[in-house]
């Protein structure tokens, strides 16, 4: 490397070469790119449902009934004759809407949380996991039915409810890593340059934490999912003609010895996303460990 | 006893091969210690485990060779007549003993066990004849510690029980991997005797595998010399001293410290001022005196030797003065500045004035951050260059410290031990520093490399003009460095003297029992 190509590295703040770095090393993972494109297509394809869906999500045709995929319904129709790629298409809408919203809400209070914690320790650090405990001890169902009768149903509030119940592993797994890492030598390094705590919480702590965080968050999306299913099915989510992709697998499922199209192509699309999504959580894990093979 | 022909022994892994130990031969006789000394990676320890099938094949695999042992190959060995030797005719000793024990059995146990399993005796028999063994390797009342449990026994104590096990069934040959690199120096000094006595009592071999020439330098018999997998020299001890003829022979001979540092009494101003300091842990009954009412000055320009065993409080004195733990009584002064009590914003500025060197290289840098990175944060936090200067200053630094201009965007685990202790020497420069703290910088390192991060940190301490507080259980290395000595024992200072006078002329007499310590003393020049 000539003098020149230092100069221009040199412009970047510290810290930023990892990022760098591990998205030259991503683009070379082949599977991870494929997850990346599965999931930015199935993305792509919820932001224009409602231009492109061949159907109306609530149009019915009962005297169609339930069908197998044909030229008119390329997946099919269900038992009152919905187009069941439209249903598909819009339930996308809310199952990766859920997904990741209340992840990402899981992982900004979880690793902020966990991070203060175990950084801080002593008293805070004892008054804060304590916190987590009770949250962990009160049963969630209860948190979430509180939750939607004193606010009303509210899909917001549903994404909201299930990242403030998902945050709490999160945290924890956060706090043992950088209870492990504030030990290490290269922390107090950093003390003794003089950096500030939340500087040295942010370039130094959390991106050597990140490994399991990122293989945890590609669990927690697809259990998210199916928590919404379940939240749904009992009357709390998403309601009918709305649909979500884990409504639909559960009502495929009871039906699924007649009409098996109407499990197969949902469970498909959710098993494509849960495909893509760990091919990527794996994908980026590596990438960001510098220390990974074929560098 | 053991003669060993042309043994080669690779590693293959997804990541390409590597032969460790190529083409070796040496012999080891029965009644003398053989020392094997190398630096890390010269496959000094890969050649004795392939002896005794300690290799896990794959991804090890022995290519060639022959190791005859009283006649057999053990090489030609199946696994289940191995067993039959190892243990019985040839036994181990291990660098850190707390791992090969145990914790849930009691030493008595422990010792018991194999010989009741191997020599089909009674408890009782048993139980008479592993407390004859903790008395033969210096365990003092064996009966009263007979129950305890290994975390109750202290490092060196934890050896004497590894070594009284490797005695259970009588070997012909002991093989002792770095038994006394844990350790302290004082206890080295000990276990190093006890092996010594050992062998001449009961007429065994002992193969020492080891870094330092200087530990074996008073014990060995034989050495032989490995390099990168391959034996350069081998030789009566006195031979391998006094005339080597290989190169690398001669280039870890002449990296042993053993000069003193040409000082003149300092007439400086002190620098910095440290009274009745006290670095305490945990409350009540429970508080630990690590640092205990500890009271010296450094004057400007100055490099003060701080010596003390683990445990003595000396890398706590260290990150006390930086304020990296906080001092529970006491002051510490810096140029008229009171450390203990600044507020956030003025020990930010104060911070760029003193810096840190730690002792693990492979700890102490940011695994996620680029050589680049690592020192451009110290470098633009206190804005000592402006983002666009940025990469000039670093490359200064980098040439400062003696790293290639081109490995600014490499990642710490790309480097050796040495290469890293350059960049963190770097970071702790990049703010020029008055003063600086040396935690054992070069205790982790490889002896050659030892000799070369010395110098360097010497050249850059002149060229910076720093004053340094340069901490080390070494006694070898501080007298190269140190003008004046710090003992410290058990969190007190017990003597304080310059360089030259503590080694020629200790008062205080757990110095002197330091001083007897030192491995290879007779290495050491003007030291009668």
């Amino acid at each position: 490397m000539n003098d020149q190509a230092i100069n221009m590295i040199a412009q970047a703040p510290p810290g930023s070469s990892l990022w760098r770095d591990a998205w030259h090393r991503l683009k070379r993972n082949r599977l991870a790119l494929f997850g990346l494109a599965v999931l930015s297509f199935f993305i792509l394809i919820a932001l224009l449902t409602p231009w492109i869906a061949p159907y109306g999500y609530a149009d019915q045709n009962l005297d169609l009934g339930a069908s197998p995929p044909s030229a008119e319904h390329w997946l099919g129709t269900d038992v009152f004759g919905r187009d069941l790629l439209t249903q598909i298409m819009y339930g996308g809408r809310i199952s990766l809407a859920v997904g990741f919203v209340a992840t990402s809400v899981a992982l900004l209070i979880g690793v902020t949380w966990g991070a203060i914690a175990g950084y801080v320790g002593g008293r805070v650090d004892a008054a804060m996991m304590r916190m987590v405990d009770i949250l962990y001890a009160l049963p969630f169902m209860i948190f979430i039915v509180l939750l939607m009768v004193v606010f009303g149903r509210n899909l917001i509030l549903l994404f909201l409810a299930i990242g403030a119940v998902e945050w709490l592993t999160m945290a924890r797994i956060m706090r043992s890593q950088v209870q492990t890492l504030r030990q290490q030598e290269f922390v107090e390094a950093a003390i003794s340059i003089g950096l500030p705590a939340s500087t040295i919480v942010r370039r130094h702590l959390i991106p050597n934490a990140l490994g399991p965080i990122i293989v945890y968050t590609t669990l927690t999306i697809p259990s998210v999912m199916l928590l919404e299913a379940f939240l749904s099915f009992l009357g709390l989510g998403v309601q009918p003609p709305q649909t979500s992709w884990g409504l639909l697998i559960s009502y495929g499922a009871e039906t699924m010895e007649e009409y098996p199209w109407l499990l197969i192509f949902p469970g498909l699309a959710l098993t494509l996303t849960l495909f893509s999504l760990n091919f990527l959580g794996d994908g980026l894990r590596d990438a960001l460990d510098v220390r990974g093979a074929g560098d | 006893m053991l003669q060993v022909e042309n043994l080669s022994v690779s590693f293959h892994t997804r990541m390409g091969s590597t032969q460790a130990v190529d083409n070796v031969s040496f012999g080891v006789e029965s009644g003398k210690i053989t020392a094997i000394i190398g630096e890390s990676g010269s496959g000094k320890s890969v050649a004795c485990y392939s002896l005794l099938g300690l290799v896990p094949c794959p991804p090890g695999r022995i290519d060639s060779g022959t190791a005859l042992f009283e006649g057999t190959d053990l090489l030609a060995l199946s696994e289940h007549e191995l067993r039959a030797i190892r243990g019985r005719d040839i036994a181990m000793v291990f660098q850190d003993p707390m791992t090969c024990l145990n914790p849930y059995m009691t030493i008595g146990k422990q010792l018991m066990e194999p010989l009741m399993y191997h020599q089909g005796v009674s408890t009782a028999q048993a139980r008479t004849r592993a407390l004859e063994l903790m008395q033969e390797v210096g365990i003092r009342d064996p009966e009263s510690t007979f129950d305890n449990f290994p975390h109750q026994f202290s490092g060196g104590m934890r050896q004497r029980v590894m070594i009284a096990m490797a005695l259970i069934n009588q070997p012909k040959l002991l093989i002792a991997d770095e038994p006394t690199t844990a350790l302290d120096v004082t206890i080295q000094a000990q276990i190093l005797q006890l092996l010594a006595d050992l062998q001449t009592r009961h007429d065994i071999g002992i193969i020492f595998i080891s870094h330092d020439l200087s530990v074996v330098a008073d014990i060995a018999d034989d050495i032989i010399v490995m390099e990168k997998g391959r034996v350069v020299e081998s030789g009566n001890r006195d031979a391998i001293f006094e005339t080597p003829s290989h190169p690398y022979t001669q280039k870890l001979l002449a990296a042993i410290p053993t000069g003193h540092k040409d000082s003149a009494a300092s007439t400086a101003d002190p620098l910095l001022r440290v009274n009745n300091l006290c670095t305490w842990f945990g409350e009540g009954d429970k508080t630990v005196k690590a640092v205990d009412d500890v009271s010296f000055n450094i004057l400007h320009g100055e490099v003060l030797g701080l010596v003390g065993e683990s445990g003595s409080g000396k890398s706590t004195i260290g990150r006390s003065l930086l304020r990296l733990v906080p001092a529970t009584s006491g002051t510490i002064t810096f140029d008229d500045i009171e450390v203990t009590q600044l507020s956030a914003r003025p020990m930010k500025d104060l911070r760029r004035r003193m810096q840190i060197i730690f002792q693990d290289p492979f700890a102490s840098l940011n695994p996620r951050m680029t050589v680049h990175d690592t020192l451009a944060e110290p470098l633009l936090l206190h804005g000592i260059v402006n983002r666009k200067n940025v990469s000039q200053a670093i490359l200064k630094l980098m040439d400062d410290v003696g790293l290639a201009r081109d490995v600014a965007r490499k990642y710490p685990h790309e480097f050796s031990g040495g290469q890293r202790q350059r960049i963190a020497i770097g970071r702790a420069l990049a703010t020029r520093p008055e003063f600086v703290v040396a935690d054992e910088p070069v205790s982790a390192l490889d002896v050659t490399i030892q000799a070369q991060i010395l110098q360097l940190m010497l050249e850059l301490g002149k060229e910076y003009g720093l004053t340094m507080l340069f901490i080390s259980h070494d006694l070898a290395v501080v007298r190269e460095v140190a003008d004046r000595i710090l003992v410290l024992y058990q969190g007190k200072i017990v003597e304080e003297a310059r360089s030259e006078a503590l080694f020629t002329d200790a008062k205080d007499a757990y110095t002197q029992r330091l001083l007897q310590a030192i491995p290879g003393r007779s290495l050491l020049t003007g030291i009668s």
